[in-house]
This record gives C-alpha cells, structure tokens and sequence, in this order.
C-alpha cells in the first residue's frame, strides 16, 4: 500500500472552505439580521409576533428563491461528475448545502473531491488547543534521564506513576495462572474468548461497586444493577451525553474545565458546552447566580439546556466540591429540570484534609431528583491503570442505565482485562493498602512541587485531590490576557522544555493560571522540573 | 418544548427513548426463547440451542494451547509482569506499534499473503461494531445514505444508522441468480435515491456475506469498485469473515483489487476495509474491530474518535504476541478452515437427507436455509409462523430472511460454528423429526405457491421503505440480536 500523501492537514483544505461558503447561510444571517430592526419597527402589544412572523416569512421566501437559483445548476454537475475529473466548486455547491444545512462545518475531504463527514472535518482541521498541541510536541521528544536529558517534560497528562510499582507486585504474586483462570472463581477460557455482556461483566460490576465504595470512604455504597462498564471515561461519558441530550442541546461547563471535553463530548453527539465562568476570588468554585444567568440566556438563544456537567473533585483546579454546593447544585438542576453529570474519576486521589462527597452520597432515596443524577467514574487515575480501559457510568435513572446498555456495543471493555480487574479489586486487603500508600505519595509529590515552585513566588490553588496542581503564574505574563499566557506556556515549552496545559485550553476566564500534573513525576525529577522553571521565570 | 407526554422520557434524548435499538422488534423473540430455556446437554437437553449467533468456537483448543505455552504473552504471570509498567500506563490512542503491526500482517496472512498492509493505516475501534460506527461517522452526515446489497446483516440497520443518523438503501438481491449482486440492482437502488434526493455517499459490502456465506468474485467487486469510483461514493468492505473462507474460491480482498493495474485509475480514497478478530480468530470477547483506509485523512480521523472504543493494552500486549508467532497463525488458519469445512459438509449433507437445500456456500460460520417448500405460502406472514414454530416447538433459534431484510420469504440463516459436534447433530434430528412430520402434515398445501406475488411487491417495498424510514414499523428496524452479541 503507498501512501498517496501524509496524514499532515492539507492547508488547501482551508481555502476550500473559504470558497465552499454556500449562499443559503448568507441568507440564513440576512434573515437573522432583520428581526432587529423590525423589532424596533413593528412596537406595541403585537410587535412581538408580528416581528418574528415577517422575517420568517422573509426567510422562508429567501431559501425558496435561493433554491430555485440552485435547481438551475444540478445539470452542468451532473455531467462533470461522471469521470473522475477534479471537482470545481459549482460542482460542490449542490453536495454542499444538505450537510452544512445540519452542522455549521462545511464538508471538507483530504482533496476536495472525497467528501467526509463534517465530522471528520471538524477533527481533522488543524489542531489549535494547546493541550493537544503540547501532547504531540511531548511525544516526539520524550525526557528521558539517560537517553534523552534534554526532551520535554510532560506534566500535561493527568496521569499516575506514582503507585505502579505497588500493582506490578500484586499481578506477579497473585496471577501466576496466566490468563486462563484461577480455578474455582468460574473465569475460564470460554469467559474470555466467547461474547460477553457488552455493558459488562457481573463479576466486575459487583467488584466496582465494592471499589468505589471504598475509594468514596464507606459512607455510599453503590447498586451493580445501576452500573455500566465501558472501555475507559471517555466513552462512558459520550455513551451518557448521548442518553441525556439531542443535536444542539447543551450542557453547563463551569470553568475551567478539563480541555478533553471539548472533544469528547461535542464531537459526534452534536450537543454544545457553554462555559459558565468561576474565579478565583471564588476558588473557581461555581455558584449558582452564574449558572442561572448561563441556563436564562442559552433559553433565550433558543438553545436547550439538558444539564450541568461538574468535575468533582475539580479537573484542573484540584478541589472538592462541598456537601452544601452539592445540594444547591441539585437544587438548581430540580428548579431547571435539568440533568446532574458528576465525573468523579479522581475521588480516590484524594491526598488532602478535605473529605470528598460522592453525589450518590446526599441523594434521597425518595427525591425524584435522583433520575436526573449520573456520575461517571473510572480506573485509569485511582488505580493507575489508564491502559486497561475502564470507564463507569452510574445513573440513578433506570432508562438511561437501559438505553447505554445498548450503547456499549460500540465501546465493550475487553473480557481478559475485566477478568483481571475482577481479581485485584476484590483482594480488599490489597486495595486498602494500595489506596493508602498511593494517597500518602501523591500527598507528598504534591508537597514537594508546591514547595518548589514557592521558592519562585509561584503559588498554586489550594487543592486537596487529583494528579495536578493549578498553578498562578499570572505574575509572569505579559501582556496579561490570553496572548501573554500562551506566549508563557510557549516558553516552557521551547526553554524549559516542561509541557503544562494553559488555563485557556481549559476556558478559565482568568489568564496566567496553568493545569501541572505532578504524578507522572519520581520524587527525584522535581528538582530538574524546577531548575527548567526557574530558567523562564529568571527571563521573564 | 420539554413537555412530551412521557413525562420520564421526556427528560432523555430521543436517541435513548426511540426504538432504533430495535429490541422490541418480534424478531427478538428468539433471542429471548433461547435466554428463557438454553440447551445443555445435560442439564436442559430439551432447551432451545442457540444458531443465531456467528461465533466461532471450533478452535477454542488451539487459542488455550498456546497461552499455556506463552505465558509471557498474558501480563499476569511471572514471566509477563516485566512488560506491566510499560503496558498499564499506555493510553495513546495510535495504539502499540507492536499490536499494529501484528494485525497488519495477520491481514496479509488471511488474504492469503497476495497484498501487503501498511501498519500505520491500521486504527483501533470497540469491535467490528465499533469499527463500522467510526467509519460511517467519519464519512457521512446525517441524512446520507449508504448502498447496502440485501440481504445483509440485521444489526447494520443499528448499528451503522443509530448514532450517526445515516440511511441504509438496499440493493435487492434474489434467488434466481443465487443472490449475486448485479450492476442493474445496484445503478437502480442509486438512481432510485438519487430521485428521491437523497444523498447517497457510499456502498457497504460485507465480502464474505453474512448471511450468505458466499465469496464475491474479482469481476464482481471490480465493477462494483468502478461503479463507487464512477459516482465518487465511497466503498466500505466489511471483511470480517474474510478466514473464514473453507472452500474454493478462494477470498478476494478489495486490497488486492485496488492493486490490480485495471483499477489503477480508481481513487484509493475512497475505498475503506472494516475488519476484526471476532469471527476470523473467534475472539469476540476481546473487542477488537479494525478500520483500515486507504484516506490519510479518514485514517486521522478514525484514530482521533478510537478514543471513544480503545483496546485494553493488555489485549493488545497478548495479541501482539500471539498474532507474531507465525507457525502458530499458519497452522491456526489451515486447522479452522479445515473444521469449519467438515463442519459446514456435515451440517448442510445432514440437512439435504431430509430434502432441505441450502445456499451453495464457502465461508462465513453459516449457512442460508431455504426452506420455502415448507412455507404455507409465499408471505413474510407465513414466514414468520414458520419460524415461530422452528423457534417454540423445534427448540432451534435461527434467523428468519426477513430480519436479513431479504425480499423472498423463507430463507433461513442458520450458525453452526458456535457448538460442538453432539449439539449439531442433536440440532440435526430435531430438524429431521420436524420436517418428517411437517412433510407428512400438509403436502397439499405446500403446492399453492404464489409465484405472481414477488413481482408485484419488489417495487413496491422498496419505495415504500424509502417513506417509511422515519416511522420505524418494526420490520424496517429487524434485529433479531440480543444486546449481548453480534
């Protein structure tokens, strides 16, 4: 096979749009255009229907006359269609307008003559979020003490290294049958290797169920019946929001929020994430006031809002959520009758005096308000396992936990790894232990990279959980807005060659805050972390 | 706006209140007959045995042999755990080279070593479910249409249409031609879109069929390559069943078509190869679906939204290994084809001495049952009552035609790959009992066959289909498969 071209983005591809621009949406904004004025003009007690009635009929006549203009052309591209002759863009036009008439993307193909998906589209223009764009710089020149001294240091992914070594010895001493089973626990060959449940295994539902519990701290203990398993957060949380939420509905995101969303949630379900924008005044905590000014205005586009989506504890501030804010947000989501998306996939990484709340926690049992509570959860932080893919999603709401069962036929979690999840996770004695060792490490890394970057008058939110510090660098930016920040993370990328994720990749409305992940760090790499630091704070 | 009368449902998205599941349809009724009452030797022998489901549990031996003498290849062992950091922490979306590369040469080695696969095109997906969801997301907007030749597999209508709000458009096929897909049937399933304006951006073949079990020759797919290439739609191969092939002719990649000087014109962007090791390898419970493109760009994408479906490295890491050691796939390859050949011999040989024909056949874990000398006559009604008693009173979950979407009634699909010899030829009796009795029953009423009828319906349920989409009857949405399998 040759490859006819790399897989770099084709900058043609940008051009294409320019010129792909179908005329409909210039109707389309003209029409929008006229109901101000009109509401200015048509005033009294029927201005408001007399208002929106002309410019829908307005609109409505546009597209019609537009359409008829385009009738016209169907013949001329029709009969360059037959051979395979490059497309020009009269040819584009009619294929054109259906696939932007649903998605603001217009369709985009590797040379303007393969149409994708405005999907594929949307993914494939070329990447601008720095997290992204830090992960690929990190990724060709990986640190490494010995062989490569000077590579990048990543402490963009939130990711555990701390408590591996912890796990590695359970597996050689507990495993040694391979993966064909350990006798009478019934997980033999056939287990393995036939189709199993796609929302996954009974076993490890019951075994999860045990572990978050635990991880939660015993106060909650969780229905198996309500759990689906999924092969990592990310489709958990997509399976979700496909339950939850049509085509241009929308969630509620306070800020900053962890950047993965932006793509894991929008991109093949359609829905919108608005920000609702937390300070640091508040601790970046949300409050309320925000959210229902957010929820007003979104109704007032039009726009439908299903839920809030909250991080708890807090990816990239690294707090927890109190009991207090728990209750008002469901308060909130009962008076809106909205939906409660909590992902606590860093519950067990907790390290500070804060005690976390689990929403399943404060839920009544007789509150109806429990069917709109989903929490989303996963292995890949709390027991350092990112590459077994297992992700979790809980609903209190029978019809969502039904319809996602049948989801997971697109994203079932591999049977061998379930089986050996099933094995750790019910080894209690193991599990305590691990939870607390691994909270001590964190505990202390987190002590030692907070330290250490005091010592430059850098401070960093207080935060209690997570693999991450928020770090307020605003000090050293400048200008102090979004381009000064980038500039800064630029630098640590390119002179101290440190990768960090900048508060606007998250939409933090505050520049010079930056998301560190500490985790991925042995105690003895901090210094050389902070030796790079210094390098830019001493230029700046 | 959010005042729908369900009052629970109403705070859900359509997608999860809708029938697109389809697990409502009367189709599903098989399924539940054999979750109510499942046949064990032993412990239920008089329970329904389960042929529905096209699994492939004939080499079973061969896979545990090896892991008992690989036990590196599994992490969880001594001698594996030495690979465990570097496995448990590994989230790149790309996927281990090594795992990569494996599943690029075993493609070769299942297309008989005639073409070569470029690792770096290999890109993960959640099964071949999975991977025929990610495709379809990549190519097509809501509203689009896909060419599907029929019959074809129930759960497409799922799971290639739920999500990504795509259409399937079939091509009919028939009996008289032994269900081959002609370039008439597929230029009048386009044309017929195309006026009722609906944008059509591809053609999806699964090459070995499911149900058929029949291979499609390289005229066949060079034409229907020419055809896609012609209209500028994109051709998707689902090649899962591609080494399941047990007799002549031997299997033809569209790989190997693209590589063939006659086709040099067409553009390799728009061919795509959905794969997977579910059937090939029956190992359906390790998820892993393959999206193979020769577009750089749909390659890029498909491995941005592998996200939404990863392999667990630890499966990767075994089958990396297993997948390497190349005595072990020759021989596993030549073995499967071997039993799934005598096993398809003794199961289609066992039927032919009670009279029921099947279609000639030479790959897949199936076989197509005609069974329209039992119908009472030639209705989907009959059809279905037909099955009824198969399922209830026979005790054997088959397939009926319809659920294939197929447009003559009494076509059965019978799997005969996922049990062992005692169960099929309990299976055997059964349907030599039945159709004793059957026979002996109702010969006057088999003779009234219908012949008039299929040619006043074909145009008729087919444009009708066209409007019915949206409604979703439940014969529109047949998927006789249980959330548990495909």
């Amino acid at each position: 096979m040759t490859r006819n071209r790399n897989s770099e983005p084709n900058p043609n591809n940008d051009d294409n749009d320019t010129l792909k621009t179908p005329p409909r949406d210039s109707a389309g904004t003209s029409g929008m255009r006229l109901v101000v004025p009109l509401q200015g003009v048509v005033q009294g007690r029927g201005g408001l229907i007399l208002g929106s009635l002309i410019p829908c009929a307005l609109f409505y006549f546009l597209q019609f006359y537009s359409k008829r203009h385009r009738s016209t052309k169907p013949p001329s591209s029709s009969s360059s269609s037959n051979p395979p002759s490059p497309s020009t863009s009269s040819q584009n036009l009619p294929d054109l307008q259906r696939s932007s008439s649903r998605l603001n993307l217009s369709t985009r193909g590797s040379n303007g003559r393969v149409f994708l998906s405005s999907r594929a589209s949307f993914v494939n223009a070329p990447n601008d979020s720095p997290y992204y764009i830090g992960m690929d710089r990190f990724r060709a020149d990986p640190y490494n003490e010995l062989d490569n001294p000077d590579g990048i240091i990543d402490l963009g992914i939130a990711e555990n290294r701390l408590s591996l070594d912890l796990i590695e010895k359970w597996i050689s001493s507990n495993l040694n049958g391979s993966m064909l089973g350990r006798g009478g626990d019934g997980l033999n060959i056939n287990g393995i290797l036939t189709y199993q449940p796609f929302d996954g295994l009974a076993e490890l539902k019951l075994a999860m169920a045990g572990f978050m519990s635990l991880v939660m701290g015993e106060k909650v203990s969780f229905d198996p019946s309500r759990m689906v398993l999924t092969s990592g957060a990310t489709p958990a949380i997509e399976v979700l929001c496909f339950c939850l939420a049509d085509h241009g509905n929308a969630l509620l995101v306070p800020t900053p929020y962890y950047p993965g969303f932006d793509r894991d949630i929008r991109w093949r379900t359609g829905i919108d994430l608005i920000p609702v924008h937390c300070r640091s005044s508040d601790a970046f905590v949300v409050n309320i006031t925000a959210l229902d000014q957010a929820f007003s205005q979104a109704r007032k586009r039009g726009q439908k809002v299903r839920g809030i989506l909250i991080s708890n504890p807090s990816n990239p501030v690294g707090n927890i959520l109190s009991k207090g804010m728990l209750l008002s947000l469901l308060d909130f989501a009962r008076e809106k009758n909205i939906h409660v998306i909590s992902d606590e996939i860093f519950s067990g990484s907790n390290y500070g005096g804060e005690e976390f709340v689990s929403m399943a926690e404060i839920l009544d049992e007789e509150d109806p308000v429990r069917d709109r509570v989903h929490i989303i959860y996963g292995l890949s932080k709390d027991l350092s396992v990112p590459g077994f893919r297992l992700g979790v999603l809980y609903s209190f709401n029978e019809n969502v936990v039904a319809a996602s069962k049948k989801l997971t036929r697109f994203c079932s979690a591999s049977a061998p790894t379930q089986s050996l999840l099933v094995a750790m996770l019910l080894d209690a004695g193991f599990i305590k232990d691990y939870m607390r060792t691994n909270r001590g490490r964190l505990r202390k890394v987190f002590d030692l990279f907070v330290a250490g970057l005091k010592q430059f008058g850098i401070e960093c939110m207080n935060s209690s959980a997570g693999l991450y510090c928020w770090v307020n660098m605003s000090r050293l930016i400048s200008p102090y807005n979004e381009k000064g920040e980038l500039e800064l993370w630029e630098k640590l990328l390119d002179v101290a060659k440190i990768n960090v994720t900048p508060g606007s990749a998250c939409h933090c409305i505050e520049p010079g805050w930056f998301r560190c992940c500490f985790s991925t760090l042995a105690e003895k790499d901090i210094p050389v972390v902070m030796e790079r630091i210094r390098k830019v704070v001493e230029r700046s | 706006m959010g005042f729908e009368s369900a009052k629970n449902n109403s705070i859900l998205s359509k997608l999860a209140t809708n029938e697109e599941h389809g697990e409502n349809s009367p189709y599903f009724d098989g399924w539940k007959a054999y979750d109510n009452n499942p046949f064990h030797p032993l412990k239920n022998p008089n329970g329904v045995i389960q042929m529905g489901l096209a699994e492939n549990q004939l080499c079973f031996d061969l896979i545990e042999e090896w892991i008992k003498k690989n036990p590196k290849a599994s992490i969880c062992s001594t001698e594996g755990i030495k690979s465990f950091k570097a496995i448990a922490n590994f989230q790149d979306y790309h996927g281990l080279p090594e795992f990569r590369r494996a599943i690029a040469k075993f493609m070769e080695k299942t297309r008989g070593g005639r073409v070569t696969f470029d690792p770096d095109r290999v890109v993960m997906a959640g099964g071949a479910t999975g991977a025929n969801e990610t495709i379809i997301f990549c190519l097509a907007n809501p509203g689009d249409a896909f060419l599907v030749p029929s019959p074809y597999y129930p759960a497409f209508n799922r799971d290639l249409r739920w999500r990504t709000g795509v259409e399937l458009i079939p091509i009919h096929c028939e009996s008289s031609n032994n269900f081959q897909i002609t370039p008439k049937a597929v230029k009048e399933a386009y044309d017929n879109a195309q006026k009722a304006n609906i944008k059509v951006k591809g053609l999806i073949l699964t090459n070995p069929s499911n149900p058929l079990g029949t291979t499609l020759d390289e005229d066949t797919l060079k034409s229907l390559l020419n055809f896609t290439n012609q209209h500028n739609i994109h051709l998707v191969c689902d090649e899962i069943y591609a080494a399941t092939v047990f007799d002549t002719p031997q299997f033809v990649s569209i790989a190997e078509v693209l590589n063939d000087n006659e086709t040099n014109y067409c553009n390799k962007d728009l061919v795509h190869i959905v794969y997977s090791l579910s059937k090939d390898m029956g190992l359906p419970g390790f998820r892993i679906g393959i999206v193979y493109s020769f577009n750089d760009a749909v390659v890029n994408c498909a491995r941005k939204m592998s996200s939404f479906g990863l392999i667990s490295t630890q499966t990767q890491h075994f089958l990396a290994a297993m997948l390497s050691d190349e005595k072990f796939v020759a021989n596993y390859l030549a073995e499967s084809a071997k039993r799934l050949a005598k096993r398809h011999k003794h199961f289609t040989n066992g039927l032919l001495e009670v009279g029921i024909k099947c279609l000639k056949s030479n790959a897949g874990l199936f076989c197509w049952m005609d069974l329209r000398p039992l119908l009472r006559e030639s209705t989907f009604e009959s059809e279905m009552s037909l099955w009824r008693v198969i399922i209830n009173e026979v005790k054997l979950n088959v397939s009926p035609g319809s659920s294939f979407d197929c447009q003559e009634p009494g076509f059965f699909r019978v799997c005969f790959a996922n049990m062992d010899d005692e169960t099929v030829d309990i299976a055997l009796s059964r349907i030599r009992r039945f159709v004793g009795v059957k026979r002996s029953g109702d010969e006057s009423n088999a003779a009234e066959k219908k012949q008039q009828w299929k040619k006043n319906n074909l145009r008729l349920s087919f444009s009708k289909r066209m409007y019915d989409e949206s409604v979703l009857s439940p014969l529109s949405s047949p998927i006789p498969h249980s959330p548990q399998v495909r």
